[in-house]
């Protein structure tokens, strides 16, 4: 396959890499390193200029009002969004504008009009909420928080963990057990507006990713009604699984930004920093540090590339999906681990982005699936369907 | 695991000879009037030369004499400060007063057990 980018994609490319390092960079000086969010006033100047570009809504469908983006090269600007230091989980500081949850596009009328429209015009946030103390790479054996049957609706009880978003969300999609003697098939997934009596956000939960928190939920006596089940009752993990699959790809794409900006800013300082009376350049240890980070971005872009293309086509990309998180996710961490080497001490410090990425990147291993799940889904592939 | 979301260390008096005492790391703190009622909840990010310290520092000189204040070092100071201020308003239905002339521009709720 040739991944060389077409002259229209190559113009993109150009607009936003021209955004991120003309608009993004320079605000980023000014604001705490951890930060995730811009002041309201460069938020809504930058979101002008976005939608000037005609690219706002990047992820949004185009029979919803979305730019009509590809997903090859909804990759490849994915890669120049991250290329700065909030990059990797708030790439341009969402000045692109979000989607939000993949699961809402399949709501039905009443429910599109109620959460995926005001979504999409910016009026709502949604949080996703799988994971439980009790586990999240095996959410259909590990969800505990059951939904029981009252008054034309369900009462939902228990309680969930790392909910990215919950505490400054309108809604959010939770999964419960409907049915405790059918595993997989007792699942059913529930909209949850955030001012239901019963639904708590109980506590923030600190982890690498000191800015863009996770949250802690309680769901006790939260009554939700019919209207509230998104997709049909047990069939909660049926509801959106190719775009979920869909989502992995441009994930791994953030990770291949990042680990591009790390591996230029070790080049720059290899070329640069003398020891010994020599440039670090010119040391075989420090080459092969930039040789192997060539080859992680190299490996990542193209697996990740494949992947984008195989879904383009409508071709199977479940596998290719996971080999381009897994390349991405890990290589990207190694290249960041190399770039704050080859900086010696200033690699370690607040005043360089590094130390950001090296944190942030780590929990890309676990979150979207961890590595272990991506390597069951491959080997799945490989030695057939059977395989548990 | 015991997880504590409220800064209930005890109060110090706001000087600038206890300010400069304080450690140059990162963190958040709270100042109080005399009575311990909190008038603002800070964070000492990586922006600040002496973390604590100098932002501490800083406080001491523009509010003058009649203040407390309480620190905690943490690395995670900005989910650390999000967290306080959004138990701040779950606990008292209010920000408190110098933090609501100048909002973060999005603060989530939290409704802590
Ligand atoms: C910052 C952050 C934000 C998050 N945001 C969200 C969110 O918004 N919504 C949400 O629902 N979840 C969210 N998560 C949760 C995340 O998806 C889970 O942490 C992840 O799915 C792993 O689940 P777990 O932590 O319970 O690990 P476990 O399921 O307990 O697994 C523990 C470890 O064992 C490995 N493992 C599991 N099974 C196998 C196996 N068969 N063979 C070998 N190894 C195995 C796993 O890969 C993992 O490394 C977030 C997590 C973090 C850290």
């Amino acid at each position: 396959m040739d991944f060389e980018p077409s002259s229209e994609q190559q113009m993109l490319i150009d607009q936003v890499r021209r955004f991120v390092r003309e608009e993004i960079i320079p605000l980023e000086a000014k604001l705490d390193p951890d930060s995730s969010e811009l002041p309201p006033d460069d938020f809504k100047r930058l979101t002008d200029k976005t939608k000037a570009m005609g690219l706002f809504g990047i992820d949004i469908p185009r029979e919803f009002g979305g730019p009509d983006i590809d997903i090859v090269t909804r990759v490849l600007l994915a890669i120049e969004m991250a290329q700065h230091r909030a990059g990797l989980y708030v790439p341009c500081y969402g000045t692109f504008g979000g989607a939000g949850l993949a699961q809402i596009f399949e709501a039905n009328e009443d429910q599109k009009e109620r959460y995926l429209y005001p979504t999409l015009r910016g009026e709502k946030k949604a949080f996703f909420g799988l994971t439980e103390p009790s586990g999240g790479s095996d959410p259909a054996r590990a969800i505990q928080t059951r939904a029981e049957r009252k008054d034309n609706g369900w009462v939902l009880n228990g309680s969930k963990i790392f909910i990215s978003n919950a505490d400054r969300a309108q809604y959010g999609i939770v999964f419960a057990r409907t049915d405790a003697s059918k595993g997989r098939a007792g699942i059913t997934c529930f909209i949850v507006d955030s001012d239901t009596p019963g639904f708590h956000v109980r506590r923030v939960v600190h982890t690498l990713r000191s800015s863009h928190y996770a949250t802690e939920l309680e769901f006790k006596d939260c009554w939700v009604s019919d209207h509230q089940v998104l997709g049909e009752v047990n069939k909660g993990f049926a509801v959106a699984n190719d775009r979920l699959t869909r989502q992995r790809i441009p994930y791994a794409a953030g990770c291949i930004g990042v680990a591009i900006a790390a591996h230029e800013m070790a080049i720059e300082w290899a070329k640069m920093r003398t020891t010994f009376g020599e440039k670090l350049a010119n040391r075989q240890a420090v080459q092969w540090m930039l040789v192997d980070n060539e080859i992680d971005i190299r490996t990542a872009r193209h697996f990740t590339l494949e992947a984008a293309e195989k879904a383009r086509r409508g071709l199977p990309f479940r596998t290719e999906a996971a080999i381009a998180k897994l390349t991405a996710s890990e290589g990207g961490g190694r290249v960041v681990d190399r770039a704050m080497q080859i900086h010696g001490g200033m690699g370690m410090t607040k005043d360089l982005p590094l130390e950001r990425w090296y944190r942030e990147m780590r929990i890309r291993r676990v979150g979207e699936g961890p590595s272990e799940v991506q390597r069951m889904v491959i080997a799945r592939e490989i030695l057939g369907s059977n395989l548990r | 695991m015991s997880i504590r979301l409220r800064l209930d260390k005890p109060w110090q008096l706001l000087t600038a000879e206890a300010a400069a005492r304080l450690p140059g790391q990162l963190g958040v703190y709270q100042i109080a009037d005399a009575k311990g009622a909190i008038l603002y909840i800070g964070q000492a990010g990586a922006r600040s030369p002496f973390g604590l310290r100098s932002e501490l520092l800083r406080e001491a000189k523009e509010r003058g004499a009649g203040c407390q204040f309480r620190v905690e070092v943490n690395m995670q100071y900005r989910s650390r400060w999000f967290e306080l201020l959004m138990v701040h308003q779950a606990d008292h239905g209010a920000l408190p007063p110098d933090n609501a002339k100048n909002p973060p521009p999005v603060l989530g709720r939290l409704s802590p057990a």
